[in-house]
């Protein structure tokens, strides 16, 4: 059975992040299945979502074109049915706390777990609020993922203590988007949160190509790039498969000598 | 009424990005000490009477009163306050709060632009940098806002994402706030947002409610029957009612935007067809779709414009102490009519939502009751918009 601790394995991790339904969900699975095939560790599939207060411009972007082409999060379930026949790595759920809790928090992570989802990312729901989340996660083995940020300091022991699948290292200030600099000291962060957890770490948030990649993969267990890889999908529409094809090759080829 | 998270029954809470936990911490750690700190209030209150004009009056409205022929009514001048809405109560009570916790700048969404506003000028007056978002279609809705922001030195920023209204300029100052902490204090507007803001402007926005009793006493002697303000987020009803909630026998009418109705997709009314959600760092009662998508609300009123209410609202609504009513574009235009003409009072369009729900109830109670509606800011920079609804073209 497929779990998060698989994307772990093969040296340092590659996450890459897609936002469902952008342009639509054909394109989607073409894009999951092309990162897949060319070296990425774990999917984090976005459910889009009207409000995304944690994104920049360019997943906002995604956002409002799937949702302007009419995904839902039904539809988007019956994708992941179909993809799952041939994607084997682990995927998890990006999205915003109301679209959980409005489709029922038990029935989605239920849904979930059916489908063949390992986790979940809400970055609208800190470590006081998991209770929300995390019993129905727990009930159905799915792990709901704690961030860490830059502001963190004194709550990075609490939040890494509780962590499950991985830790999701927020490397700077801000919302989604690619940077050219990276200031924060993100290997002061991974090293208090491995004070106090073994659950693998993975540092997102500005990265944009394959040497801020290796960089950043210095410090923890793996990478998470997500609008570098939206930004291919807005230009390349419809055949964004292969050039997200390359650009994955190029990331995985970056940190896996680490 | 708060519990040590922020909840109000099963509302409230803290639903936003880890980035910013610590500094809604160190807001909540500041305000508890500052918050009965003599000095600290000694100060807010000179600004209070001294500058934005407190205490407010409270006005008989013989006219109005006796024109209805029902119940005796009575304003709460919150349009008479300096920048001409309740805003400058809670942004004077954050500004001092965000000066003495060593911040320099203050960021602010506004969708009329009297929050706006009233943070531009306490940040002149307290020598900070503001800026202030501003959804792209309130902006044309109330250009006359826009300058005067720029007029007391602020930066407004358009929100062109979404659709370009006050949820949107929220959204914005939630990204801006996570970019820059160190200097920067968010003044949200309302009783909305997570813990502890709810908490925060409602306590400065009660200061209404405790003069209206005070005030009240003085010229009747007892308290009143009913109070009516307008809900957007909130906070000038939840300062109007929170010091009487534990009077049961007022009671306590919130009046929402029902836009062109609350059976069309045009309305901004929360709790008159919303449902329980988690958004904009609180679970409360939002317009939404089936998969939680936040709705495009609409209502002539931009200061009442948006999908969701106050955390404190949703649990006076669930316990059933206070209730919610709907008015449409047209009642509250009408009402912004009929204030001018009857009392020479040219009230906020978001105002005249309650102005209308008081003119329809006040002829069906006794004469021996009392209402008393808030008005909570003046309708100057409304008079361009409801010329044009009414067909006329004029200049702002």
């Amino acid at each position: 059975m497929t779990e998060i601790a698989d994307a772990f394995r093969n040296g340092k991790a590659f996450i890459a992040f897609v936002t469902c339904g952008d342009p639509d969900l054909g394109t989607t699975e073409s894009v999951i299945k092309s990162l897949a095939a060319n070296g990425a560790d774990l999917i984090e599939l976005g459910i889009p979502f009207s409000d995304p207060t944690a994104e920049g411009p360019v997943i906002q972007g995604a956002n409002e074109r799937a949702l302007a082409g009419g995904v839902t999060t039904d539809t988007i379930f019956d994708m992941v049915v179909r993809v799952r026949k041939d994607v084997k790595i682990p995927m998890v759920f990006m999205t915003y706390a109301n679209v959980v809790f409005s489709y029922g928090t038990e029935r989605f992570v239920k849904r979930c777990a059916e489908i063949g989802i390992q986790g979940l990312i809400l970055p609208d729901v800190p470590f006081e609020e998991r209770e929300d989340f995390a019993p129905a996660c727990e009930k159905e083995g799915l792990s709901l993922i704690s961030m860490v940020a830059p502001t963190s300091a004194d709550r990075i022991s609490m939040i890494a203590k509780e962590a499950k699948g991985f830790v999701y290292v927020v490397s700077s200030l801000g919302v989604t988007g690619t940077r050219t600099n990276i200031s924060t000291d993100v290997g002061s962060i991974t090293a208090e949160i491995r004070k106090n957890t073994d659950v693998p770490m993975a540092i997102g948030f500005g990265i944009s190509g394959p040497e801020q990649a290796r960089k950043m993969a210095v410090h923890a267990d793996g990478v998470i790039v997500g609008s570098a890889i939206v930004r291919l999908v807005e230009k390349h529409g419809r055949d964004a498969a292969g050039p997200i094809g390359e650009f994955t090759k190029s990331i995985k080829d970056a940190i896996s000598d680490l | 009424m708060t519990n040590p998270r922020g909840r109000f029954g099963i509302h409230g809470g803290q639903y936003i990005p880890e980035t910013l936990m610590n500094a809604v911490i160190e807001l909540e750690e500041a305000y508890d000490h500052y918050k009965d700190d003599p000095e600290f209030n000694a100060e807010l209150n000179s600004l209070l009477n001294e500058y934005a004009g407190r205490p407010s009056r409270l006005y008989y409205a013989k006219r109005m009163t006796e024109d209805l022929g029902g119940a005796k009514i009575y304003l709460k001048r919150e349009d008479l306050n300096h920048t001409g809405a309740h805003k400058i109560n809670n942004v004077l009570g954050q500004a001092l709060l965000a000066k003495k916790m060593g911040k320099t700048r203050l960021i602010a969404e506004t969708g009329a632009g009297q929050h706006g506003v009233a943070t531009a000028t306490a940040a002149a007056l307290l020598g900070m940098e503001c800026l202030v978002y501003m959804g792209v279609e309130d902006m044309e809705r109330q250009a006359l806002n826009v300058y005067r922001m720029r007029l007391l030195g602020a930066e407004v920023r358009g929100v062109e994402t979404g659709t370009g209204t006050l949820k949107d300029a929220v959204s914005e100052c939630m990204r801006e706030w996570t970019s820059r902490i160190d200097d920067t204090h968010y003044c949200l507007g309302s009783v909305m947002g997570p813990h502890p803001f709810p908490t925060i402007v409602r306590d400065f926005q009660a200061v209404i409610g405790k003069e209206i009793k005070q005030q009240l006493a003085e010229k009747e002697g007892r308290l009143p029957d009913m109070l009516i303000a307008c809900v957007g987020g909130g906070s000038n009803a939840i300062g109007t009612f929170y010091d009487f909630i534990k009077d049961e026998s007022v009671e306590l009418v919130g009046c929402e935007a029902a836009g062109r109705g609350i059976d069309t997709f045009e309305t901004a009314a929360t709790i008159n067809t919303g449902k329980l959600g988690i958004f904009h760092g609180m679970k409360s009662y939002f317009c939404q779709n089936e998969y939680g998508q936040i709705a495009p609300v609409y209502s002539i009123s931009a200061g009442l414009d948006y999908p969701g209410i106050g955390p404190e609202h949703s649990w006076l609504h669930d316990i059933g102490r206070a209730k919610y009513v709907a008015i449409t574009d047209d009642e509250a235009v009408e009402a912004f009519e009929y204030l001018s003409r009857t009392e020479g009072i040219i009230p906020a369009i978001e105002s005249s939502h309650a102005l209308a729900y008081a003119m329809k109830v006040a002829p069906t109670m006794d004469k021996d009751k009392i209402i008393v509606v808030t008005v909570s800011g003046r309708g100057d920079k409304d008079v361009a918009a409801i010329a044009r609804y009414r067909g006329e073209d004029i200049h702002d």
